[in-house]
């Protein structure tokens, strides 16, 4: 595709660093569409409207943020919904691991752009530079600065789209008077299936979804709601550990 | 409770953010560590789906909400993007209940 030894190309680089940003922001259309479903879930769960902006702004990771709602939907204590969101933030700190290199951070400024490290940011970055993920280049790598933008674009344009589509479904959510009467009990489910289904690649994650599935069913009676979701983290834990 | 949890959980969140893009990466980088992290989104995310479709409260329930789920991944598996996915969910758990 590009040329990328012609370093003193700046016009194609230009060019190409367009090209990301529309990507990016393409992304990030996608993205705010599925805020719309957060934001109405969110008030259908019974959080108020401050409460489900602030998880956008603030948590702004999309599977936590709908594993907190889910717990408290079901009646669980809030801070088991906590917990699980934490866990499932886990993979942030690895996409971060990767990303420090390519994007030459230093001080301050990392406060600031960790927020943005999220699964599309991450795709998006890691995508431009062409390297699978498992070669590590130390800081090296990004010359053409295709990561940095495509990090930053699809970064900045799902922060703004998320929040934006959150607010307006929490908005168009709070004049329902009863929640199951459009189903939204059943949108919940579905979106975890949704997140869940491109991970599902191979015979391992399958083993460890069923077991996992079946392990918080099978407690559901007798638990507290929101330990059987942390419950079934122990099996990923296991699973992590024995290492197959 | 429930704002102790949203700053709770977003603070979690975006430290483990930050300690990824801070941190030298040998304090995180184990295989154990990555393999659970890759694991965890598996195992919570199927256990939040099992749960929000068949319990309700503490008991085992079969629905309209199971029904919602199996056509909205019909749609899932046509391709349909997650907003469409998520609403055919909804609308077929309440035409279901309609009838």
């Amino acid at each position: 595709m590009s040329t990328r030894r012609a370093a003193p190309n700046f016009a194609g680089m230009k060019a190409r660093h367009r090209k990301i940003v529309g990507d990016g922001i393409g992304v990030g259309v996608a993205t705010g569409a599925y805020g719309l479903s957060f934001g109405a879930i969110s008030i259908a769960s019974h959080l108020n409207l401050a409460q489900t902006c602030a998880l956008s702004l603030l948590m702004f990771s999309g599977a936590s943020q709908f594993a907190l709602v889910g717990v408290v939907a079901s009646g669980g204590n809030p801070l088991a919904g906590a917990a699980s969101a934490v866990l499932l933030g886990a993979r942030n700190a690895f996409y971060g691991l990767r990303l420090a290199p390519m994007l030459g951070l230093r001080g301050p400024k990392r406060a600031v752009v960790a927020q943005l490290v999220i699964d599309e940011s991450t795709a998006m970055a890691l995508a431009q530079t062409g390297r699978g993920a498992e070669r590590d280049q130390g800081d090296e790598g990004d010359e053409d600065g295709d990561g940095r933008v495509g990090f930053f674009a699809t970064g900045l344009s799902v922060f703004v789209l998320w929040n934006l589509g959150t607010l307006l479904g929490a908005v168009a959510a709070r004049h329902l008077t009863d929640p199951k009467q459009l189903g939204l009990d059943a949108a919940v489910p579905a979106a975890f299936l949704a997140l869940l289904s491109p991970r599902m690649k191979g015979r391992q994650p399958w083993a460890i979804a069923l077991t996992a599935a079946a392990v918080a069913l099978a407690l559901s009676p007798f638990a507290p709601a929101g330990v059987p979701v942390l419950a079934a983290a122990a099996v990923a834990v296991v699973a992590g550990v024995a290492g197959r | 409770m429930i704002w102790a949890a949203v700053i709770a959980g977003s603070l979690g969140c975006y430290l483990l953010k930050l300690a990824g893009v801070s941190l030298p990466s040998r304090v995180l980088d184990h295989p154990n560590m990555r393999r659970i992290a890759d694991l965890l989104p598996v195992a919570l995310l199927a256990a939040l789906a099992a749960l929000s479709t068949l319990t309700e409260g503490h008991r085992l329930a079969i629905d309209a909400r199971l029904a919602g789920v199996a056509v909205a991944m019909v749609a899932h598996r046509l391709g349909a993007p997650f907003l469409a996915v998520v609403a055919t969910a909804a609308a077929s758990a309440a035409l279901l209940r309609l009838v």
